[in-house]
């Protein structure tokens, strides 16, 4: 493993927030950001920020009530007498 | 039936209608439970789900619209947001008109955010913020390579995060100027 001389600026560390905030960032670099954050409170912020709405994004955006009915209606054209005879009925999905 | 309020939930955002919504999760499990035996034990059901509502809907929906697909997206600076709220050069101090912020942002508004993207970026949005896939996931689900996904994911949410903070901003949100305000 090669050690990191020279820590990431912020400028590169704000290049790879959305990586890192998505889990894609390899594990070297994944360290080299939270090491950066963990002294930079602008880039922590920024950060903070942006992990926020991430969530508030995925929340909001889950919320959507399914219609009436649409359960049963699934459930009665995929069940194993509605469905084109398979040899053995597959597990329930 | 786990994942059908979800599949529902990610369904209203590919069509924007509910009956096409209802009708394509139902045509999701009956592809599935039909492909079911093509199923490899092992691999991550609820990612192979959303892969056949993707492609569903590509095959179904997509053809009928009459619309030619949008793939232009106007270009919004990096951190658009961050940097509307003043916070890189300030970042003690903004902290409320951020809360502020996000207060102001109703469900409807983070739907229509994302609704208002080309279908182009939407997928990858929706894919990578609101159902939590991976890159590399969302590059199968939609046929394209990973450095396409990542670049699709970063010129849609900065475009989402624009139109956000607009919806913000129409209803009264002033910005760094309500920071002042706690010192009166």
């Amino acid at each position: 493993m090669t050690p990191n001389p020279s820590p990431p600026d912020c400028g590169q560390t704000l290049r790879e927030l959305e990586l890192f905030l998505d889990g894609e960032l390899p594990a070297e670099d994944h360290k080299h950001v939270l090491a950066h954050i963990n002294e930079c409170m602008e880039c922590f912020h920024a950060f903070d920020f942006h992990a926020e709405l991430k969530a508030l994004i995925a929340e909001k955006c889950h919320r959507e009530p399914m219609p009436d009915g649409l359960l049963e209606r699934i459930e009665r054209c995929c069940s194993p007498d509605a469905a084109a005879s398979p040899a053995s009925p597959p597990d329930p999905i | 039936m786990e994942f059908a309020p979800q599949l529902y939930a990610a369904a209203m955002r590919m069509t924007h209608n509910e009956s096409d919504a209802a009708d394509l999760v139902q045509e999701t499990y009956l592809r599935a439970y039909r492909g079911y035996p093509n199923f490899t034990e092992g691999t991550n059901l609820r990612a192979w789900l959303y892969r056949i509502l993707t492609n569903t809907y590509i095959n179904i929906y997509r053809a009928r619209q009459r619309r030619p697909i949008e793939t232009d997206l106007a270009d919004v600076e990096d951190l658009y947001m961050y940097r509307r709220l003043g916070t890189i050069e300030s970042a003690a101090m903004s902290r409320s008109a951020e809360d502020q912020l996000v207060d102001m942002i109703a469900d409807d508004d983070v739907k229509q955010a994302l609704d208002g993207l080309p279908e182009t970026f939407r997928f990858p949005v929706l894919l990578a913020d609101v159902e939590g896939f991976s890159y590399k996931e969302i590059a199968e689900m939609l046929d394209i390579p990973i450095g396409t996904v990542m670049s699709r994911l970063h010129r849609g949410r900065k475009a989402m995060h624009k139109a956000l903070f607009d919806y913000a901003e129409a209803r009264g949100f002033v910005g760094n100027t309500a920071v002042t305000t706690h010192d009166s």
